[in-house]
């Protein structure tokens, strides 16, 4: 069965140094201050992560595994729900790669293997963008934006 | 990364069209976008270029083919730097208008 799938690329350019943007993703106690959330694992091949809300509740909102690993230039992982944990269908796939570009760095963020249409990949869509321009502002003024901002309707 | 080049980009109906084409369908290849254009694929490819030159448009190789993605990062760049700002103090604005009428 061939499901239809959809795929994102997202791009960032980032005045940093690819092992600061490396560790900005792959450490706990960094991707709190922008992410809101702890990106947890050894991060080593085959070895599971989890993403869990920085808070009290300490929700674990997607799960994966450690696809290919080359710090700081590459980072690839499996993504899904954990309530879909048990279900391979489900899993997509997000490649970071890390350049150096002039002074810079660029980070790619490639998202695939999504379910076309799904949740997951109406929510990605909306979520990399702010989670992107949030890291950057981090590395860049050492402040994140408030990834869960909301339009203030009072 | 450079807010005038995102403006220019924008500052065009054929380059909004392209992003409207891949915010619907991303991962579009060139052939593919000039089917729902009127335009050569030669200028459809200058379009591009300053599209992908303001990181509104990421591309990826796959085989033969070049296909190109919608990168909306900038335009959250600009969102919280020129919208977000003036929303905010609008949304007040009619939060407390609200309060008066309502009572509250």
């Amino acid at each position: 069965m061939t499901r239809e799938t959809a795929s994102f690329v997202y791009v960032t350019y980032i005045a940093s140094t690819p092992e600061k943007v490396f560790a900005a993703i792959s450490k706990p106690e960094i991707t709190r201050r922008y992410w809101g959330h702890e990106n947890v694992s050894d991060w080593k091949p085959g070895s599971k992560w989890e993403h869990i809300r920085a808070n009290d509740e300490r929700t674990v909102n997607i799960v994966g595994k450690v696809i290919e690993v080359s710090p700081p230039s590459r980072l690839v992982i499996s993504w899904a729900s954990p309530s879909q944990a048990d279900n391979q269908e489900s899993y997509s796939r997000v490649t970071f790669e890390i350049e150096e570009y002039e002074d810079m760095v660029r980070l790619t963020v490639a998202h695939d293997e999504l379910e076309a249409g799904s949740d997951m990949a109406t929510g990605i869509s909306k979520g990399w963008p702010v989670v992107l321009s949030s890291l950057k502002s981090f590395l860049e003024t050492g402040r994140g934006l408030d990834v869960f901002a909301k339009p203030k309707t009072a | 990364m450079d807010d005038d080049k995102v403006f220019r980009a924008l500052g065009d109906p054929t380059r909004r069209k392209l992003l409207d084409l891949l915010c619907e369908k991303n991962g579009q290849t060139l052939g593919q976008l000039c089917e729902n254009l009127d335009m050569a694929r030669q200028s459809a490819t200058q379009h591009l270029g300053i599209l992908e030159e303001a990181n509104l448009v990421s591309t990826v190789r796959r085989g033969r083919e070049k296909l190109h993605f919608i990168n909306p990062v900038p335009l959250h760049e600009v969102y919280e730097r020129w919208v977000r700002k003036f929303e905010r103090q609008r949304l007040n604005l009619l939060h407390d208008l609200k309060k008066e009428l309502e009572g509250e």
